[in-house]
C-alpha cells in the first residue's frame, strides 16, 4: 500500500504535466476532444494524488518506522487522532496534504464549470495543472514523505506534545484549505486574461472560491490564535510572527476582493484591480509558504530549512512575470464603464474599503519582509519588532471598522442628505453617547474610547438594517418575528451573511481593544496552603490558594499538576489546574522537554490565566497569573464571522437562474429600505 | 474626474500617514539581527557596540543548558560554530526550548562578558526538524536536515533535562 502511494505520486505528476499540455493545446486549437482529456486527466490527477495520501495515512496507521516521515512524528503509543492528524505535522506529509487539496479543488473547479465558461475552461484546467504540477515536484522532489531510512528505528519519535492539540490537530489544514483555495481565483483569471473575457462571466465562477477560501483562512488564523493563547503561556495570541503573518497577508487582499468585486459586478468600475486582487491574493499565499518552509526569515514556527524552498521560489518569480506580462497585454480589455461620481458614495466607502485592507497587507509584508529587504539594501539584518506594526496597523484597522459601518449603508453612486441622514444619525448618536458613558466610567485610553465609539456605531447600523428588513417582511407579508428574521436572511444571505460577518469584526475588535488594559502578569510562589491575592483591571480581588501539587501517570505521560482555590472578592469561584507534563515513549524515556498546560478561567469579562513556570523546590510552584480583559471576545467574533460566511456561502437555489446580478440587489430591498439609487 | 481626485487626494493621505508611521516606528523598533560572529566582529570594530540592544540568532549548545530549578531563569550558550556566547535569561521559558534548538535572544552584552537576553524564542516544535549546519543538532533528532542513516538509536531521547521535577 506504501509504494502504492509512492508510485501514485508520480502517476501525479505525470497526470498534471497531462493536464496542461493537453488543456492548453485544446484551449488554443479550441479542439473539444483535447479539452475534454485535459479534464479528465485533471481527475486522473486528483485520484491519484489522493491514493498517495492513503498511502501516507497507511503508513502512519501501520507504523512503518521505515518511513522517515513515520519515525520523525509518530510513536506507538501516540494516540490515534494525533496519529491521523500527524500526515500534516511535517514539512513532507504537509506538501503531500497541500497538493491533495489543490488537486481536489481543481478536479472539483473542472467538474462544477463542465458545462460553463467554455472558452475559458481549458486555460484554467491548464492553469490549475501547473500550479498541482509545482506542488506535487515540490513534493516529489523537494520534500518526499516516502522517503525511507536505511534501518527500521523500534519506535518512533513521537509527536511534540504541543502538537497534541485538538485546535492543533485542525489548525494546519484550515489555513492549507483556505490558503490552496485562492490558486482557483487566479486560475480563471488568467483563463479570463487569456481569453479576454473579462467582463463578469469568470467573476460569478470566483465568487464562491474566494468566499470559500476566505472562510477557512478565518477559521484557520482564529484556531492558530487561540492555539497560541492556550498551549504557549504567555497569554497572548498575536505577535507579528512572520509566519502568522503570512497567513493574515492573503485574507486581507482576499477580504479587499470579497468588496470590490461588488462594485464590478453592480457598476462595471474596478476591473484591473480586481484580477489584480486576485492574482495577489494568490501569489500572497505562495509566498506565505515560502516564507513558512524556506528558512529565509527568522521565525518562531519556521520550518527548518529544506528543499522546497527554491521551488517556491521559481514559482513565484515566475508566475509574478508571466501575469504582469498577461495583464499589461490585456489592460484596454478592462476599461470601466463607469466612473466614481461622488466621495460620498458606496463606491467610495468599498474604495477606501480596499485601500486600507492593502495598505494593511503592505504594512504587514513590510514588516515581514524588513530582515530580507534590509540586509539586500545594507547588508545587514535588520528586523521591525511588534510595536512596528502595532503603531501602522491600529489607525487602519479603526479606519476599516468605521467603513464597516457606512460602507453598507451609503448609497451608490451618490448619496443625498436624506440618505446621510436617515441612515446614520442614530448609529453615530449611539457611537458619541458610548464614548461619553465610557468617559463618565473614567475610560481614558483615546484608542480604547474610539474603537469602542465605533464598535458601537458599527453594531447600530447592523442591527438598524436587521430591524427595517425584519419590520418590513412582517408588514408586507404578515409574518412572525422569528418567520421574518430567518427569512429575511435566508432570501438574502450575501447581504445580511455579510452583515454577520461584519458584526463578528466589531465583536472582535471589541476582544482585541481589550488588551488595551491589560496589566502586567505578576509571578508568584505559593506552597501548599499559601495565598495570593491581586486585584484585577476591573478592581475585583482574587485570591489564589495553592491547594499543594499532584503527581500522576497518563498515557504517554507524566503530569506535574498544582491546584488552586480561587476566590473573587471572597466568593468562591472553584478550583484551576496548571500543569506541566512530560511525555515519555513506551520504553518510558522521556521525549520532548516539559510542556505546559495553563489553567484558565473564562468569562466575558476577562480571563484568569495562569501559567506553571516550575518548581522552586518540591512544595513550591512558581506560577503566572495574568488577567486578560475580554479575550473571549475575540473567540466568539471568529466564530461569528465564520458562521456569517457560511451564511453567505450558502448556495441559494431558488434564484440560481436570474444569475448573479440578481443576487447582489434583491428588487425589494431598495424599496423597503429606501436606499435609491 | 473631480470625486475621482478627491478619492486619490485621500487615499494618498491615508497612505502617507501610514508611511510616515511606518518609517518612524521602523526606526523606534529596528534592531540588528545578527549571528553571534557578527556580533564579535561589530564589537570589534566598535567597542562601543557592546552598549547596543541586539537580536542574535545561533544554536544551543547541548549540554549547556542550566535551568533554574523554579523555572525562572536559564543560563546556556549559544553558538554558530564560530564563536559561542554565554546567555543568562530570565523570563517564560517557552516549552520548545531544548539543546540543539535555533533560538532568538533579544539583549545586550554585560560588563562579564555574559548576553543577557530579554526575550528568548525558540524554534516552534510544530515544525520539529533540525536545520543542517545548526552545530547544536548533532545530538540528532530524525529531521529534515539530517544525513540520510543518521537517525540515531534511542539514548539520544534521554539527554534532554527533565526539569519540571
Amino acid at each position: 500500500m506504501i509504494l502504492v502511494g509512492e508510485l501514485s505520486l508520480w502517476v501525479a505528476i505525470l497526470m498534471a504535466a497531462w493536464t496542461t499540455m493537453i488543456s492548453w493545446a485544446g484551449g488554443w486549437q479550441r479542439r473539444p476532444d483535447l479539452i475534454f482529456s485535459g479534464e479528465r486527466a485533471m481527475y486522473a490527477t486528483f485520484a491519484f494524488t489522493l491514493l498517495a495520501s492513503i498511502g501516507l495515512w497507511y503508513a502512519l496507521f501501520t507504523h512503518d518506522f521505515s518511513l522517515r516521515f513515520v519515525a520523525s512524528y509518530t510513536s506507538r503509543n501516540l494516540p490515534s487522532v494525533y496519529t491521523f492528524t500527524a500526515f500534516w505535522a511535517g514539512q513532507a506529509g504537509s506538501m503531500l496534504f497541500w497538493s491533495l487539496v489543490l488537486t481536489m479543488y481543481a478536479a472539483l473547479a473542472v467538474f462544477l464549470n463542465r458545462n460553463n465558461l467554455r472558452r475559458m475552461m481549458p486555460w484554467v484546467t491548464g492553469t490549475l495543472g501547473v500550479v498541482c504540477l509545482f506542488f506535487l515536484c515540490a513534493t516529489a522532489f523537494g520534500a518526499n514523505p516516502f522517503e525511507r531510512l536505511d534501518w527500521v528505528p523500534v519506535d518512533g519519535r513521537g509527536m511534540n506534545p504541543q502538537l497534541q492539540n485538538p485546535g492543533m490537530a485542525i489548525h494546519p489544514p484550515m489555513l492549507y484549505l483556505g490558503y490552496v483555495a485562492t490558486a482557483i481565483p487566479f486560475a480563471f483569471a488568467i483563463g479570463a486574461l487569456v481569453t479576454r473575457q473579462l467582463d463578469g462571466e469568470w467573476l460569478g465562477a470566483v465568487r464562491r472560491w474566494s468566499l470559500l477560501s476566505w472562510f477557512f483562512l478565518t477559521i484557520g488564523i482564529a484556531l492558530g490564535m487561540w492555539w497560541a493563547y492556550v498551549e504557549l503561556g504567555w497569554s497572548g495570541y498575536w505577535a507579528w510572527d512572520p509566519v502568522e503573518n503570512s497567513s493574515a497577508l492573503p485574507w486581507f487582499t482576499g477580504t479587499a476582493f470579497l468588496h470590490s468585486i461588488m462594485i464590478q459586478e453592480k457598476r462595471g468600475m474596478l476591473k484591473k484591480w480586481n484580477v489584480t486582487l486576485v492574482v495577489l491574493t494568490f501569489l500572497l499565499s505562495i509566498l506565505g509558504t515560502f516564507i513558512t518552509r524556506s528558512g529565509v526569515i527568522e521565525s518562531v514556527h519556521a520550518f527548518a530549512q529544506s528543499d522546497v524552498g527554491p521551488w517556491f521560489l521559481t514559482f513565484l518569480i515566475l508566475a509574478t512575470i508571466l501575469t504582469a506580462i498577461l495583464v499589461s497585454t490585456r489592460l484596454q480589455d478592462m476599461q470601466a464603464q463607469a466612473e466614481l461620481e461622488s466621495m460620498v458614495s458606496r463606491e467610495a466607502a468599498f474604495l477606501y474599503n480596499n485601500l486600507v485592507l492593502v495598505a494593511i497587507a503592505f504594512t504587514t509584508l513590510w514588516g515581514t519582509l524588513f530582515p530580507i529587504l534590509s540586509e539586500w539594501v545594507q547588508g545587514e539584518k535588520i528586523t521591525v519588532g511588534i510595536p512596528f506594526f502595532n503603531s501602522v496597523n491600529t489607525p487602519l484597522g479603526l479606519m476599516l471598522l468605521a467603513l464597516t459601518g457606512i460602507g453598507p449603508l451609503i448609497a451608490w453612486r451618490r448619496a443625498s442628505t436624506a440618505n446621510l441622514k436617515r441612515q446614520f444619525i442614530t448609529p453615530v448618536a449611539v457611537g458619541l453617547l458610548t464614548v461619553a458613558g465610557l468617559l463618565a466610567f473614567g475610560m481614558r485610553h483615546f484608542y480604547a474610547l474610539v474603537f469602542y465609539g465605533l464598535a458601537a456605531f458599527v453594531a447600530t447600523t447592523i442591527v438598524q438594517e436587521f430591524v427595517k428588513g425584519i419590520g418590513a417582511r412582517r408588514r408586507m407579508y404578515d409574518e412572525g418575528l422569528f418567520a421574518a428574521s430567518g427569512r429575511l436572511v435566508m432570501r438574502n444571505r450575501r447581504r445580511y451573511g455579510g452583515y454577520i460577518v461584519h458584526f463578528g469584526v466589531v465583536v472582535m475588535f471589541a476582544g482585541f481593544a481589550g488588551m488595551f488594559f491589560k496589566k502586567d502578569f505578576t509571578e508568584v510562589e505559593l506552597k501548599e496552603g499559601e495565598t495570593y491575592v491581586a486585584e484585577d483591571p476591573w478592581g475585583s480581588r482574587w485570591s489564589f490558594t495553592s491547594q499543594g501539587l499532584s503527581r500522576y501517570e497518563t498515557l504517554n505521560r507524566l503530569n506535574t499538576a498544582v491546584t488552586l482555590e480561587v476566590a473573587r472578592d471572597g466568593k468562591p469561584m472553584g478550583y484551576m489546574v496548571a500543569e506541566k507534563r512530560q511525555h515519555f515513549d513506551a520504553q518510558k524515556n522521556a521525549t520532548f522537554e516539559p510542556s505546559t498546560e495553563v489553567a484558565i478561567r473564562e468569562s466575558a469579562k476577562q480571563d484568569v490565566y495562569v501559567f506553571f513556570s516550575g518548581l522552586m523546590d518540591e512544595q513550591t510552584a512558581v506560577l503566572h497569573i495574568h488577567f486578560n480583559p475580554l479575550v473571549q471576545w475575540v473567540w466568539l467574533g471568529g466564530f461569528i464571522m465564520a458562521f456569517g460566511g457560511i451564511i453567505v456561502m450558502w448556495p441559494q437555489a431558488e434564484r440560481r437562474e436570474r444569475g448573479y446580478v440578481a443576487e447582489l440587489a434583491p428588487q425589494h430591498e431598495s424599496a423597503l429600505v429606501g436606499v435609491g439609487g | 474626474m473631480k470625486a475621482r481626485s478627491k478619492f486619490l487626494l485621500g487615499g494618498l493621505l491615508v497612505l502617507g500617514t501610514s508611511g510616515v508611521l511606518m518609517a518612524s516606528s521602523a526606526k523606534e523598533t529596528a534592531q540588528y539581527f545578527l549571528t553571534p560572529t557578527e556580533l564579535a566582529n561589530k564589537i570589534e570594530a566598535n567597542p562601543r557596540f557592546v552598549k547596543a540592544g541586539v537580536k542574535i540568532g545561533a544554536a544551543v549548545v547541548n549540554g549547556t543548558i542550566q535551568r533554574a530549578p523554579d523555572g525562572r531563569s536559564v543560563t546556556f550558550k549559544m553558538t554558530d560554530t564560530t564563536t559561542t556566547y554565554t546567555v543568562h535569561y530570565k523570563g517564560v521559558i517557552p516549552d520548545t526550548f531544548t539543546d540543539g534548538v535555533g533560538v532568538v535572544v533579544e539583549g545586550r552584552l554585560n560588563d562579564e562578558g555574559v548576553f543577557e537576553a530579554t526575550t528568548l524564542l525558540a524554534k516552534c516544535a510544530s515544525r520539529y526538524e533540525n536545520e543542517p549546519g545548526m552545530p547544536g543538532a548533532e545530538g540528532g533528532m530524525p529531521g529534515g536536515g539530517m544525513p540520510k542513516g543518521a537517525y540515531p538509536s534511542s539514548p539520544t531521547y534521554q539527554s534532554s533535562k527533565t526539569s519540571a521535577g
